[in-house]
């Protein structure tokens, strides 16, 4: 390339066609990169699927030591009634044993900061791979610190969801939530 | 041994010549599938390369005919498979061939890449080749995959949720990657279209990726079971009529099992679970993937660590790229391997424990075998072939493929 105007034996100061060689190669680089754009950001979530992000739930009927399972932007959401020994234990935990530290307080808080430690509110997916765990049903097994269970790959969550044992890196997540009356909880 | 010998063809036929002295599709046919100089030794297992391809284009005829009938959409992907068993004509004979046939694919492909490892055909000059076939594996192993989703039964929707989520390993960037990959906050609709989107599209890029495979294989030509280059004539025959016809005898004792499976047993190697539609609230008790992948499953779970459990089970895979540059034997075949032999037979006995681990619930002794296993299969690669290749004294090799050939026959 523009070798014409390199003098014989190399190493001569960069030309003008130098220049133009390598602006013309960035910018059609750049053009690729803006094209490609669009291919990629089109398999993001489409506007509908976003649109789906807010449910209410009336938690009237959810007597102590019930949970219920709801869906939310298309994946299981648990709203478990904690009985007094659940939360007792679960605050009990020193955060040296855990493995994603978080408090029980941090994780029984709504959006406006009101705590409410028999309320635990979390997305029913193992951190792991994406499970749903069990222990939300009165027959289900709870793992080994009366949590939840994962069948998949042997997570189990103790009665805050944070994970104890097992692969899933991180506690199950706690959405974003606001109890708009005391019976009445939006999700999202 | 790319040239042929002899002159290019003559064809008396003269619209063939017409053709021919303007695109030369039939000199090429005639010179890399008539004439074309072969290794007169080939054993059956040299059989796999061409049942493979027929597998390949089954796959895809099938495949397109069930397309014609299928609906990828969550509220109706399920009953559309359904109605392809029950009510299209012959709709249950083209699913059955499809569905098993993914499975005879594997076999196939298993059996072809152990012939490789066994009589070192990965070695120099055919490393790309190697590579090439890795490639198309790996594009099997995706497209194998999206087609489990599409029936929108309970282990495709849960095997979807369990490997896309493999992603969110990625530090940082990883739960983006997931969202992108589903194009929602779950696995739903979006996820069911690109995937069969995707697995239309893929079949057709492993016909391109096969075809470099080879076109590659042809420059230097097939490797043999005594793993010597042909030195002549002698050591040859012209692929066709020799090696058409016994491929083709292997092509059909193969489709005589795959027959069997299809008329009398079609549901054995599927999971009954994938009857049930799919329920994005209720986990299977045990998911499990198609069998072809267990082996890989069974080292993703034996990581006790979400990131290190996917980088091991990616790992080996990867390691089968660099498969040339890690086995320092210069002896092509394993017949000649006195010690790599049997190591050889032990990976096989290893894969098929790991494949029992991935099949049964991670507990008990399934978790420490698990381990041992994935132990001893990186073992073999990074640790094992390294220093056997230096230490190993191979038996002496016969002076030719005649001579192997024809002493064989004197004794």
């Amino acid at each position: 390339m523009a070798s014409s105007s390199i003098p014989a034996g190399g190493h001569s100061d960069p030309t003008r066609r130098d220049f133009l060689m390598v602006a013309t190669g960035a910018l059609a680089g750049v053009g690729a990169a803006a094209t490609a754009w669009p291919f990629i950001n089109n398999l993001n979530p489409a506007a509908d699927t976003l649109a789906l992000s807010t449910i209410e739930v009336n938690v009237t009927p959810i007597q102590v030591g019930q949970a219920v399972t709801v869906k939310w932007r298309g994946k299981p959401v648990f709203i478990r009634h904690r009985t007094a020994d659940e939360i007792k234990e679960a605050e009990a935990v020193p955060l040296s044993a855990l493995p994603d530290p978080q408090t029980d307080n941090s994780r029984v808080t709504d959006t406006a900061k009101k705590v409410r430690p028999e309320w635990l509110i979390m997305i029913g997916v193992c951190t792991h791979l994406g499970c749903v765990p069990l222990g939300n049903k009165p027959g289900d097994p709870k793992g080994e610190f009366g949590g939840w269970f994962c069948p998949c790959h042997g997570s189990s969550y103790d009665t805050s969801g944070r994970i104890r044992k097992g692969p899933a890196p991180k506690n199950l997540v706690v959405p974003e939530y606001l109890f708009t009356t005391d019976s009445l909880v939006r999700i999202g | 041994m790319a040239s042929s010998h002899g002159t290019p063809p003559v064809f008396n036929n003269k619209v063939i010549a017409w053709i021919d002295h303007r695109l030369p599709i039939f000199s090429y046919i005639e010179k890399e599938y008539h004439t074309f100089p072969t290794p007169r030794n080939f054993n059956y297992f040299w059989n796999f390369g061409a049942i493979a391809t027929v597998m390949l284009v089954l796959m895809i005829a099938t495949g397109v005919v069930l397309a014609t009938n299928y609906t990828p959409h969550v509220l109706m992907a399920f009953d559309s498979v359904e109605r392809i068993d029950r009510d299209v004509p012959q709709g249950w004979l083209i699913r059955d061939l499809h569905m098993n046939g993914a499975s005879f694919f594997f076999i196939a492909v298993y059996v072809h890449i152990f012939r490789g490892m066994y009589y070192g055909s990965y070695k120099a000059p055919r490393e790309l080749l190697w590579i090439l076939g890795v490639v198309i594996f790996l594009l099997m192993m995706a497209t194998a995959f999206m087609g489990y989703v599409l029936p929108w039964g309970q282990m495709s929707f849960w095997g979807a949720t369990v490997i896309t989520n493999l992603f969110s390993a990625i530090p940082v960037v990883g739960e983006s990657i997931v969202t992108w990959l589903w194009g929602g906050f779950a696995v739903d609709n979006p996820t069911l279209n690109r995937f069969f989107a995707l697995h239309y599209l893929l079949p057709f890029v492993i016909v391109a990726v096969v075809a470099l495979h080879v076109v590659a294989l042809h420059v230097h030509g097939s490797n043999n079971p005594t793993g010597i280059d042909p030195k002549g004539p002698q050591d040859t025959v012209p692929f066709h009529p020799y090696y058409t016809m016994k491929d083709g005898f292997g092509v059909v004792v193969f489709l005589i099992v795959y027959a069997g499976f299809v008329f009398f047993a079609p549901d054995y190697m599927g999971h009954p679970d994938n009857y049930i539609p799919a329920n994005p609230l209720v986990t299977p008790a045990h998911i499990v993937p198609e069998w072809y992948f267990l082996p890989f499953y069974a080292i993703l779970r034996a990581i006790p660590d979400k990131l290190g459990g996917v980088l091991a089970m990616f790992g080996a895979i990867a390691v089968l790229f660099i498969l040339p540059w890690l086995d320092t034997s210069r002896v092509r075949s394993a017949t000649f391997r006195p010690i790599y032999k049997w190591f050889m037979m032990v990976l096989v006995v290893d894969v098929v424990v790991l494949g029992f681990c991935g099949a049964n619930p991670p507990e008990g002794f399934w978790v420490p075998l698990s381990q041992l296993a994935t132990l001893y299969y990186f073992f073999h690669f990074l640790i094992l072939l390294p220093i056997l290749g230096k230490i190993e004294r191979p038996l002496p090799l016969p002076p030719s493929i005649a001579d192997s050939v024809l002493k064989k026959k004197a004794v």
